[in-house]
């Protein structure tokens, strides 16, 4: 039997080669659950992790586009437990490490210790929870120690002096979130990233992975000499707008394109 | 005392906010804590809420309408008096003074019906700091005129579109708005909400309605009040006048929420009627939502009350039971409105005619030497083209 939960994570970004890891996130159900199933299990061929988001109606951390991909998936009937069971649906196919990413709030309408077992019987390895930041993240982390899971804290450009604590208690890999700002693609980064990423290392037993912002292959070219991993959201979900819109025309034929180039282009910056 | 050092009121409150503001907030903490106490900044806070608001407010006694009604003796705190119209000015000259005095050149706020985003505006204008309110896109339809007020002071209004376009999508928009320019802009936000200091903070510089309304009533009955009714959107104006009766337990506080069709629909607001406990803009609480943790869409014909959530503290004022929260609804508050104006004069913000609509219920049900005191949260001045669209043809 295959290895799951944080160890399934950290593992595999530790024996990623020369290459930097690729972590892909889609919104669980966007545009639909089909789509999103063929997706998923698409980049996980080419992929190192996946993330997969859980679609909320307040996505205080997303910009626009996830925004919109969350709406399309809540659209179409997207909710928490249907995420789980289209992670149980993946999960049959595929072994690659998978890390759920929730809101707090619905986390604690279905349950802390509720969600713990449905991760191990669906096969989910981890979580991102991006509003629990470490003062209200206790319970979360004694839990998912003890159901081995990983909880992978989000680390900022400006958490300072509290970049300490939050990365000694990272589990899985520590997420640098390389811009101020909600997630979004943008054209360049910040000056002093590589700065932030080697301090955050220094602090973390787990890789590091970098994320809010990357959407180029010349970025993850860059990245590379300082992570361990990448972390590409809304380049991707804005082309499942594409399908989306496609299917909104009854243009199957286009809807399965807009599919194939997005794979390419998740292919191509897998390969950078 | 309330909060706590984790910011929580019981099981209420805490920073449930993306990592990128935890900094911003414990940095704010520190500078609220420093400058409270600081003699400076309080001798210019008193300054301009006496020189530049008008405080303190009057307590008036409503006879008029405590004739029409027939029972207790009504008190109105005329917080409509103040600069603006509305008990927001309070909170925003204390918050635009702290953001002056800790070297921030940039306010950003988010408005349900506006009167927030005024009061935002106005004080950006006094203070020479440069404004930009998020305003849903329903909201800016229905309260066009205060849109209008906010680009006079030279402030940059923003639609949010996101969600259902009101008061909750503009108080998301405003926090993005803070994660991406959080090294230079501070977050003026409008209620006890949010994440910690600021229900705190809040409330602090709301309590000014509370302390003069005690002063003032022990001056004019020579006792305490025997319940103190106030609306509830996020809570501020409540949790100004209740915070220095709470331990007064004599006096009886009653916050109103908007009933919008009636809590037995699904287009109300009463986030403690119908609410359950769960996280929105950063803070433990109590809101609507579905069984997965979606939030539900609020309703009130008042931008102001039309909020699916509710300040921690009210959370625990009530859970505690030191508070109660009774449900209005849109009919109801309509028919207050047309009362108070045609029996005292005075034109009520929709929200405040919320907290009328239940003292006339409650004040009937009273021996004639009870008192009770209504806070008159605003005035209702920018409801008047709304008010005009529902009455047409009535009057
Ligand atoms: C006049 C008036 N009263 C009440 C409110 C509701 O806010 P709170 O509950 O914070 O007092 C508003 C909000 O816009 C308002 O304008």
């Amino acid at each position: 039997m295959t290895m799951r939960g944080k160890v399934a994570i950290e593992n595999r970004l530790r024996t990623r080669g020369e290459r930097v890891a690729f972590i892909p996130f889609v919104s669980a159900g966007d545009p639909n659950e089909e789509y999103s199933y063929q997706l998923i299990l698409e980049l996980a061929k080419f992929s190192d992790v996946i993330e997969i988001g859980v679609p909320y109606s307040d996505p205080l951390a997303d910009g626009p586009v996830i925004q919109a991909g969350s709406l399309r998936a809540l659209q179409a009937g997207m909710s928490f437990p249907k995420a789980l069971s289209l992670i149980a649906r993946v999960r049959v196919v595929t072994d690659i490490p998978i890390v759920l990413f929730t809101y707090v709030n619905p986390v604690i309408q279905y349950g802390p210790e509720h969600l713990m077992k449905s991760c191990i019987q669906v096969g989910v390895d981890g979580l991102i929870i991006p509003d629990l930041p470490y003062e209200e993240s206790e319970e979360m982390r004694t839990l998912t120690n003890q159901y081995s899971l990983a909880l992978i804290p989000l680390i900022s450009l400006t958490s300072y002096d509290r970049i300490e604590k939050i990365a000694a208690n990272a589990t899985g890999f520590a997420y640098c979130v390389s811009s101020l700002g909600v997630t979004g693609e943008r054209s360049t980064f910040v000056n002093n990233l590589e700065d932030f990423v080697r301090t955050v290392r220094q602090a973390s037993p787990v890789p590091v992975a970098v994320g809010f912002g990357v959407s180029q292959p010349q970025h993850i070219k860059a990245l590379s000499a300082f992570a361990d991993a990448v972390i590409v959201g809304s380049a991707l979900v804005r082309r499942c707008g594409d399908i989306d819109d496609a299917l909104k025309q009854e243009d199957h034929e286009k809807a399965e394109k807009a599919l194939a180039d997005l794979i390419e282009f998740a292919r191509t910056l897998a390969l950078s | 005392m309330y909060p706590d050092e984790y910011g929580r009121f019981g099981e209420f409150g805490g920073k449930y906010v993306p990592e990128t503001l935890m900094s911003a907030l414990a940095t704010l903490e520190a500078d609220y804590d420093r400058l409270r106490n600081d003699p400076e900044f309080q001798k210019q806070l008193h300054f301009y809420l006496r020189d530049y608001s008008g405080r303190p407010t009057p307590l008036y006694f409503a006879r008029h309408l405590t004739e029409y009604i027939g029972g207790a003796k009504i008190y109105l705190k005329r917080e409509d008096l103040n600069h603006t119209g509305a008990h927001k000015i309070n909170n925003t000259l204390g918050q635009g003074l702290l953001a002056k005095m800790t070297g921030k050149k940039r306010i950003v706020a988010e408005t349900g019906a506006g009167q927030h985003g005024v009061a935002s505006a106005t004080v950006a204008a006094l203070l020479g700091l440069q404004c930009t309110v998020f305003m849903g896109e329903e909201d800016m339809e229905r309260q066009a005129l205060n849109v209008f007020r906010m680009r006079l002071l030279g402030t940059e209004v923003i639609p949010a579109r996101s969600g259902t376009k009101t008061l909750k999508d503009a108080t998301n928009e405003a926090i993005r708005h803070w994660v991406e320019h959080v090294t230079d802009t501070y977050y003026v936000i409008g209620s006890v909400v949010g994440p910690h200091p600021y229900p705190m903070m809040v409330r602090d510089f709301q309590r000014v309605i509370g302390d003069e309304t005690k002063q003032q009533i022990l001056e004019q009955a020579g006792r305490l009040p025997d319940s103190i009714i106030a609306c509830v959107g996020g809570g501020s104006n409540a949790m100004g006048i209740f915070y220095p009766f709470v331990k007064d337990a004599s006096v009886q506080l009653i916050g109103i929420e908007a009933a919008g069709e009636g809590i037995e629909t699904h287009h109300h607001a009463a986030s403690i009627a119908k609410g359950s406990k769960g996280v929105l803009h950063g803070s433990m609480t109590l809101l609507l939502q579905d069984e997965y943790g979606q939030v539900q869409p609020a309703h009130s014909i008042s931008a102001g009350l039309d909020y699916p959530g509710i300040g921690p503290e009210h959370a625990h004022l009530f859970t505690s039971k030191r508070a109660s929260y009774e449900p209005i609804s849109d009919r109801e508050a309509l028919d207050a409105f047309v009362t108070l104006t045609r029996v005292e004069g005075i034109i009520p913000a929709l929200e405040s005619a919320h907290a009328i609509a239940y003292a006339a219920k409650y004040a009937k049900t009273l021996p004639s030497d009870a008192i009770v005191v209504v806070n008159l949260s605003g005035r209702g001045d920018k409801d008047v083209h709304t008010v005009e669209q529902l009455l047409e043809g009535t009057l």
